[in-house]
């Protein structure tokens, strides 16, 4: 890759100095060693230090950076910059509250992550070594503890949109599947129980957006169908 | 400025592995705690652990703590303290089943056990061959341990500050730690946290160099406020390049792939590492390893346009192990080296990874520094664990797997010091000096006043660039000695550094000049200890120090068989005893020897 002009249209918004957010429009000289959106965001930094994001580990498996990008949510750095249409539109993560340009306020998603009591119930006397468990049965947690909890995924579903408080949303139930699958967890029909509302799981209506923006390849829809069958079998 | 008071029995700054892991121990004991972190917790870098953790269960292969032990105390180039690395492979088995039980998702044996691969300089009976000792989930070990240990500490209830950042140690007349300064993100706000004890769980300062598989946000902040408060620094001259990062991107790839079968080339597809390291071969230790591919390079067998890496080539295995095994690195080699390496060998550099120094602990997680004649007397009311902290296990060199292991035995041993200190009564809530917040409110306000300054972006640019080329893989003294004096040019620029956003709302400007004054404090550590360091020693290796019949490997046991202490004031050099003595009778000391692999 050579040098090239990257132009961009920025949700800005400092409460401190704005009375309301706009679009910014903006273009940065890239080097060629800058790959993914992330090295734009930086190399944009470093030329306006005011443009706020979050970010770390910059390699898809800390979760910081998620944002909405093009229209579509996903993480900077996982997110090659010349496969993107200019200007490249950035906006903070639909439907929670901004904090500042694209800096969400994530606290709503995190109580719903808390919500479903993500860890392990298991009631037994800790034995001296490992609980077994078959290579099988261990198989059935992948797909599910890879979650990064970005948020891609709950904040593009429209049913989180209207009902954040209520529904739990995309990451929490696939948090909540991974402990339900989990042959070590005794906690099954209080997990359910905790779950069978109108609104906590059943405001899931199969829009999967959740699995369209998942950067991780993950699908919440599929762990929410689960649930789902887990609360019939139990009922008949 | 207003500063607020808040009030703990404890307060640990850090939430990755081994703030977590002391911050269950302090939860469950019922303390009131406070875990300051600058990410939510399970942002921290320990998520990007891809390996796994060492103990020597014996899952797959016979094992025990003795060949552990041994492999550790030779992995550190006898730099490591025997105590401490017996404590540390004692435990191994207890603290990583503790995980399993608090729900880590293991990757399992067909008998249903934690399963287990082999790691770089790993090995049974004392160097023999290849061991099975790292537990693994996938190449996902670090992501699910954190959120494993999040999760546990959800359960205990543990009280959470997230993205505060915290800005300074703070100690009285005595010398004793109340407590630290922080700020929040959110609102700017600075505030005091006084506490009975201050765990330090900060992570390293990869960051220091330019090529590096650290995350942004590891940029030695408890190493830097631990400096500045006049706490010596242990060992800094010694850092892990590790050798395996994507060429170009600095991207992890684990040992893991090596421990799975996977095999590093040169430009004419030679397996080089068996000239190496004939016996473990691409399982060598990590210094040897990096060495042997920067070798490789410089004498022209590197591969690529430039001849400027190697090539991590897995191909020969089934593409069932890579999907099951290694997933994550098949995704991060698509992501970043533009190749799937189901079909194509990855190319790789040695790349910053990990920093063996840090603040000077014993095995109980208690800072110690030298007083009156004591060279190892705790400073009351100052523990840390992790990567911040020098126990010291890792000494001059860090096998891989070690790191997870340290996180959790010596943040677990932190935790359960600080309990038995609460309970005992030793520690009391000292009181504040009027003065407290004073150094931080200082630091904030010439930020905010500063005109005609430096950009931190430059000043942190310059500071990569210097620690890269003076302070790499090779070391030569005329660069060490122009990278001192480079480096403290670099250190007054960053006191003059300028900042255009001066909002008060989640600012990162100013965040990021704050973490370039902790980044600043480990990069004049590292390079005055390296550059005073006549030897050849694990990672720290000079030109000017060659392997000799009475040095081997360039290792001058006669006068430097000692940790380097560091202070930030006047960049005075000190140095204490390695302890070569084990903890118990359990086990007859490891005698020095000069390592091949």
């Amino acid at each position: 890759m050579t040098k090239r002009t990257v132009h961009f249209k920025i949700y800005r918004y400092d409460p401190d100095k704005d009375e309301k957010p706009y679009m910014q429009d903006i273009s940065v000289e890239l080097e060629p060693s800058d790959k993914k959106l992330l090295d734009a965001l930086v190399r944009l930094r470093a030329k306006d230090d005011s443009m706020s994001f979050r970010r770390s580990c910059r390699e898809g498996v800390c979760g910081s950076d998620a944002m909405n990008i093009n229209g579509k949510n996903g993480l900077a750095c996982l997110t090659d910059v010349d496969s993107l249409q200019q200007p490249i539109t950035l906006r903070p993560l639909p439907g929670l509250p901004v904090i500042r340009d694209l800096i969400v306020d994530m606290t709503q998603f995190f109580k719903q992550y808390h919500s479903i009591k993500p860890y392990l119930v298991n009631n037994d006397p800790a034995p001296e070594r490992e609980r077994l468990q078959t290579p099988e049965d261990r198989e059935e947690l992948n797909g599910l503890y890879e979650c990064i909890l970005c948020a891609c995924c709950s904040t593009s579903c429209p049913s989180f949109w209207w009902n954040p408080d209520k529904f739990v949303g995309p990451a929490g139930l696939l948090a909540a599947y991974r402990f339900l699958a989990d042959t070590r967890d005794q906690d099954t029909n209080a997990r359910l129980d905790n779950l069978e509302d109108p609104y906590r799981l059943f405001r899931c209506h199969t829009i999967m957006n959740c699995v369209d923006v998942c950067p991780k390849g993950l699908n919440p829809t599929r762990a929410i169908g689960k649930i789902k069958d887990m609360m019939v079998r139990r009922a008949i | 400025m207003n500063v607020a008071k808040r009030t703990f029995d404890a307060v640990i700054v850090g939430a990755g592995g081994a703030g977590l892991r002391a911050a269950l121990q302090l939860s469950e004991a019922g303390l009131k705690t406070a875990v300051l972190t600058k990410v939510f917790p399970t942002r921290s870098h320990t998520v990007a652990a891809q390996g796994g953790v060492a103990a020597s269960l014996g899952n797959s292969t016979e094992d025990n703590w003795h060949w552990h032990m041994y492999d550790t105390v030779k992995g550190s180039d006898w730099l490591g303290d025997q105590d401490a690395i017996e404590f540390m492979c004692k435990k191994a088995n207890e603290v990583v089943i503790e995980l399993e039980h608090y729900g880590m998702p293991f990757d399992r044996t067909d008998n249903g056990k934690i399963y287990q691969r082999p790691f770089g300089g790993h090995s049974m009976n004392y160097g023999q061959a290849p061991v099975m000792r790292s537990c693994a989930a996938a190449d996902r070990t670090g992501h699910a341990m954190l959120h494993a240990l999040y999760q546990r500490n959800v359960r205990a209830n543990t009280q959470f500050f997230v993205e505060w950042m915290a800005l300074d140690l703070i100690r009285d007349a005595d010398g004793d730690v109340l407590g630290v300064t922080a700020m929040e993100m959110e609102t700017g706000e600075v505030s005091i946290f006084h506490a009975k004890a201050t765990i330090f769980a900060t992570g390293g300062a990869g960051r220091i160099y330019y090529s590096s598989t650290n995350a942004f946000i590891n940029t030695g902040d408890g190493v830097g406020m631990a400096a500045r408060a006049g706490i010596p620094l242990e060992d800094m001259e010694f850092w892990q390049f590790h050798p395996t990062g994507v060429a170009g991107a600095g991207v992890l790839i684990t040992e893991g792939v090596r421990g799975e079968g996977g095999i590093l080339r040169n430009s004419s597809g030679e397996r080089f590492m068996e000239r190496y390291a004939p016996n473990l071969k691409d399982l060598a230790s990590r210094d040897v390893v990096s060495r042997a591919m920067t070798t490789e390079i410089n004498e022209g067998r590197g591969c690529g346009p430039d001849k400027d890496h190697v090539l991590l080539d897995i191909t020969h295995l089934s593409p069932d192990t890579i999907m099951k095994r290694l997933p994550g690195i098949r995704e991060i080699a698509i992501q970043f080296a533009g190749v799937d390496p189901i079909k194509a060998p990855i190319p790789v550099v040695p790349t910053c990874h990990y920093q063996m120094g840090g603040i000077p602990t014993n095995y109980k997680g208690q800072v110690v520094v030298p007083k009156d004649g004591n060279p190892n007397s705790p400073v009351a009311g100052f523990y840390a664990a992790g990567e911040c902290a020098c126990a010291s296990v890792h000494g001059a060199n860090r096998l891989g797997t070690n790191s997870l292991l340290d996180l959790l035995v010596f943040g677990k041993s932190a935790g359960e010091t600080v309990v038995e200190d609460f309970k005992s009564g030793q520690l009391k809530l000292k009181p504040l000096p009027a003065d407290a917040a004073d150094v931080s409110l200082a630091r904030l306000a010439r930020l905010d006043g500063q005109t005609k300054g430096e950009s931190v972006f430059d000043v942190g640019l310059e500071m990569r660039r210097t620690m890269q080329k003076h302070a790499g893989v090779f070391r030569f003294d005329n660069l060490l000695k122009e990278g001192v004096q480079k480096i403290g040019e670099v250190a007054e620029r960053a006191k003059r550094t300028e900042i255009n956003d001066k909002s008060k709302v989640w600012n990162v400007a100013r965040m990021e000049a704050l973490e370039l004054d902790n980044l600043i404090e480990v990069a004049r550590a590292t390079m005055v200890s390296a550059e005073a360091r006549k030897e050849s020693r694990g990672a720290h290796v000079r030109d000017d120090a060659p392997d000799t019949a009475e040095n081997p490997n360039g290792r001058d046991d006669a006068n430097w068989l000692k940790h380097t202490l560091w202070y930030s004031e006047g960049n005075r050099l000190d140095y204490k005893p390695v302890n070569l003595k084990p903890l118990s009778d359990d086990v007859e000391p490891i005698a020095l020897a000069k390592r091949t692999y």
